[in-house]
């Protein structure tokens, strides 16, 4: 019984959004989408800053101080925000990235109003107090001793391929930070992060779901109409050339048990030159979705050299979430310390065979059907669709681009797929080994 | 509460079209029909649970193997199938069931059915790859043995239900090692049946079409599967010692502590669901708002309500820092007992109440998170009408049956409790709490 020989692929499906656009007086940029297909909104506010606009001996300020956010606000005591979110029937969180940092309500709709005005409420004035930030810092330690310190494998590679991938002090620092630089954080410094980048024109606030447009706007400016205006902050280019030779670096990890590798890669700006960046993301996809996939077959099924191993754009795995400079990495586990090279090597090999031979019939295709497949399925929830608008508003300047990427994907060819990979040298990689055993530097 | 906006009128969900049929070779399914993006989710849930010492290894590498290869397609002829039709299977077993899931692109939804029929029917596990998962599930097995989380949860099974299945949450690597492709395709032989299987679908297609389609590529798939008699679970020994497991190094200590509790079932459950929200369920809850909104010593407690098919289990889990182990469990003991001892208020039952009924309905408002929610509930003779049902459930309940449900379940005396850390500093603290015993190393 073989399987029937498809003649051509699938039609790629492309969702459809009703987007509305509107910038308030004080330059907050505004998305709503409605969806009446069930009764829940989400809320996002995207801040343009993350880990990259850290000064120097403030690593892991940006996260830090998104927890000071949620400590109360302008009319709000601590907790009273997590209280009114959570008694609604809603879910709340917030994240810091690379180049953003994000808040966000999941909400019945009978909620809308209560959404926008917590959001409001701590964009007008979060209530940083002394108290707080000691509490904070305790629970922020924590975070990192349970996703760092204390786990195998915590913060690998994101946390440390940056110190070998880059050179400058925005790009390669700790973005969880040093307990000596947290610790080191006053009151005064929150003050000033909040006045200079926490300001309405350096934000995006998405509104999404069961909603009618016309009313949400008029929401909208009723609660974040009258935030002060403020300077929208300069944000200085953090690009950095290729790299010109190979850079090698040790990872001790004292609770892994397999060594590990993570091969870094600087790509082109994900922004400006979205067409390479699209290849190269078919080109990961290429390289390791699935069993079918160049790295699985050769590493795992063929050569057993690897327990598992994935190739990613964006130091998250998101590929859109960052501006430049970005990264594909690939990592894998193995048993064998000494097979290092065997592994770099398979690697190479496998790229070179893509870039000089290309790709197989169909391969290309199937690879781009699944990934528009990922790309719909992460939109189903109102809350990511929110996230995603809000993100793609704030990196790309265009929400309406996630529905028109299955059509930008389709327009990618064998031939820049095999230009990405021919980019992959040897002399352009960062490797970072993790090593078994001894104390994390 | 001033100028915090009121919640408008609540928004009804829309009713589903939905569709149940036991099919001739005895599979039940459930097709619901939910537009949102043109995909279909589809989990597949098989029982096998049994007390035969190797069924855990057995099931682990059959799990792993499934998707090897099936009929004349090969593991790479079958993954790039898979792929080519934008869809994704994958396997997944515990004590209780293996469990198929998948998703694929509506259009294609009829071509995964009649991949996922070659793997049910002929499944190939050949000696080959069986071999190369098994090499490859050892290594996870260190690698998440190497989890301070894993080691946790795995002595409190073992310290709970003694010999019962219940008592090993992963395999051992030597009952992996000697696990065999014959044994493999033997236990797929038992227990990969369809009656007794159910299949729950959630997508943007027609219910009646989805069973259809079922029902065409299903056909060859017959029998029933082979089940032992597996005992009820035993009754933790009461009065234990707290079982402190050195995890030498470990800058937190993993704190668990658990009960028997009760099925979904039994009529005290809606007030149970609830006095667990309020006590440690969510993060408006005592235990997060005191040990770590207050305190700082971690970056998170939870609590949650476990339903196996054999008992249902109350488990409360927190990683704290090293040095404040014995205060937090303190803090712990003293929640547990407020709780116990003293009603909860009407405001806490108000905040419990409406997030319950809200984030039901935003945990079913996506296809895959009604098909896992559907799948679950369906190995406990629940259905859609619960989803629906449970709402007025809640909304039924006094301040009086949530007090009574927390003094039944919530007293310290009835836990069993484990702590994994750094022996050399947390035993000596714990000693001035609690009795101690320090596993064997």
């Amino acid at each position: 019984m073989p399987a029937k020989t498809r003649s051509k692929s699938p039609k790629l499906p492309s969702p459809s959004f009703s987007l509305t656009h509107h910038t308030l007086a004080n330059g907050l940029r505004v998305v709503v989408a409605p969806d009446r297909s069930a009764p829940v909104v989400g809320v996002a506010v995207l801040y343009d800053v993350g880990f990259r606009s850290e000064p120097e001996g403030r690593t892991g300020f940006a996260h830090l101080f998104e927890h000071l956010m949620f400590q109360g606000s302008a009319t709000l005591e601590k907790l009273e925000h997590f209280r009114y979110v959570q008694s609604s029937g809603g879910t709340f969180n917030g994240s810091t990235h690379f180049d953003y940092t994000n808040y966000f309500e999941a909400l019945p709709s009978n909620a809308l109003e209560r959404g926008l005005f917590l959001e409001a409420d701590r964009m007008r004035s979060p209530r940083i107090t002394a108290e707080n930030l000691a509490n904070q810092l305790e629970v922020v330690k924590n975070e990192i001793r349970v996703n760092v310190m204390n786990r195998p494998y915590g913060g690998f590679p994101w946390i440390y391929l940056p110190s070998v991938l880059f050179d400058t002090f925005a790009n390669s620092h700790n973005g969880y930070g040093g307990f000596e630089d947290l610790e080191s954080a006053t009151v005064e410094d929150a003050a000033d992060f909040f006045d200079v980048y926490y300001a309405p024109s350096n934000a995006v606030l998405a509104v999404v779901g069961d909603l009618d447009v016309e009313e949400t706007l008029g929401l909208v400016e009723k609660h974040f109409g009258t935030i002060r205006k403020r300077p929208k902050p300069k944000r200085p280019s953090f690009a950095e050339p290729a790299l010109k030779a190979e850079r090698r670096a040790q990872h001790h990890d004292p609770h892994a048990p397999l060594p590990a590798v993570a091969i870094g890669y600087r790509i082109p700006d994900p922004v400006t030159k979205l067409d390479k960046h699209l290849a190269n993301l078919l080109l990961a996809e290429v390289l390791s979705d699935g069993d079918a996939s160049r790295l699985q077959r050769r590493l795992v099924q063929r050569d057993h050299l690897v327990v598992d191993v994935s190739a990613y754009l964006g130091e998250f795995g998101d590929p859109f979430d960052e501006r430049n400079p970005s990264t594909l990495t690939i990592t894998a586990h193995y048993p064998d310390a000494d097979t290092l090279e065997a592994i770099l090597g398979a690697i190479d090999e496998e790229l070179s065979r893509i870039a000089e031979d290309g790709l197989l019939p169909g391969e290309l295709d199937r690879v781009r059907t699944r990934l528009v497949s990922v790309l719909l399925r992460e939109l189903d929830a109102v809350i990511s669709r929110t996230l995603e608008f809000a993100k793609f508003e704030l990196i790309f300047g265009r929400a309406e681009l996630i529905a028109e990427l299955p059509s930008l994907l389709a327009l990618v060819t064998e031939d820049e797929v095999r230009a990405a990979a021919a980019a992959l040298r040897p002399d352009r990689r960062a490797v970072l080994e993790l090593v078994t055993g001894g104390e994390s530097e | 509460m001033s100028n915090v906006p009121a919640l408008t009128k609540p928004r009804v969900a829309k009713k589903l079209a939905t569709e149940e049929r036991t099919l001739r070779n005895g599979l039940k399914v459930i097709a619901i029909r939910k537009p949102g993006v043109p995909l279909v989710e589809l989990r597949l849930r098989l029982p096998a649970l049994s007390t035969k010492a190797n069924r855990p290894a057995q099931v682990s590498l059959l799990a792993d193997s499934m998707l090897t290869g099936a009929g004349r397609l090969d593991r790479a002829g079958l993954a790039a199938a898979i792929q080519g039709l934008g869809g994704d299977l994958s396997v997944g077993a515990d004590a209780d069931r293996i469990l198929i899931g998948g998703n694929v692109l509506a259009t294609e939804f009829g071509g995964l059915l009649e991949l996922l029929a070659r793997v049910l029917t002929g499944a190939t596990y050949a000696d080959g790859e069986v071999e190369t998962e098994r090499d490859r599930l050892v290594e996870n097995l260190a690698i998440a043995r190497s989890r301070a989380s894993v080691i946790a949860s795995e002595a409190l099974a073992h310290r709970m239900w003694g010999d019962h299945p219940y008592a090993l949450d992963l395999p051992t690597p030597e009952r992996v090692a000697t696990t065999t492709a014959t044994q493999v395709r033997k236990l797929h032989e038992d227990v990969v049946k369809p009656t007794g299987a159910t299949l729950v679908l959630v997508g943007d297609l027609a219910p009646a079409k989805m069973i259809d389609l079922v029902a065409t590529a299903f056909r060859r798939w017959q029998g029933t599967s082979v089940r032992g008699r597996v005992p009820g679970l035993p009754a933790p020994a009461p009065g234990l010692p707290l079982l402190v497991v050195d995890r030498p190094g470990s800058v937190q200590s993993s704190v668990r502590l658990a009960r028997p509790a009760i099925p979904r079932s039994n009529p005290k459950s809606p007030a149970l669901q609830l006095a667990n929200l309020a006590f440690g369920g969510y993060f408006s809850s005592r235990w997060t708002e005191n040990i770590r909104e207050d305190k700082g010593y971690t970056y998170g407690p939870h609590s949650r309500l476990d339903h196996h098919q054999l008992g249902s289990m109350l488990v409360l889990d927190a990683e704290v820092a090293t040095e404040v182990t014995a205060p937090a469990l303190l803090e712990t003991f003293y929640e547990l007992g407020r709780i116990a001892a003293l009603p909860v208020t009407a405001e806490e039952l108000e905040s419990v109440r409406q997030y319950a009924i809200g984030t039901l309905a935003l945990s079913t408002a996506t296809q895959a998170g009604l098909a896992s929610t559907l799948s679950m509930l369906s190995a406990f003779g629940l259905g859609l009408d619960w989803i629906a049902e449970h709402p007025k459930r809640l909304q039924a309940l006094s301040v009086e049956d949530v007090s009574a449900a927390a003094a039944d379940f919530f007293g310290p005396a009835g836990f069993t409790g484990v702590v994994v850390g750094d022996a050399d500093s947390i035993v000596s603290p714990l000693r001035s709490l609690a009795q101690v015993e320090l596993a064997a190393g």
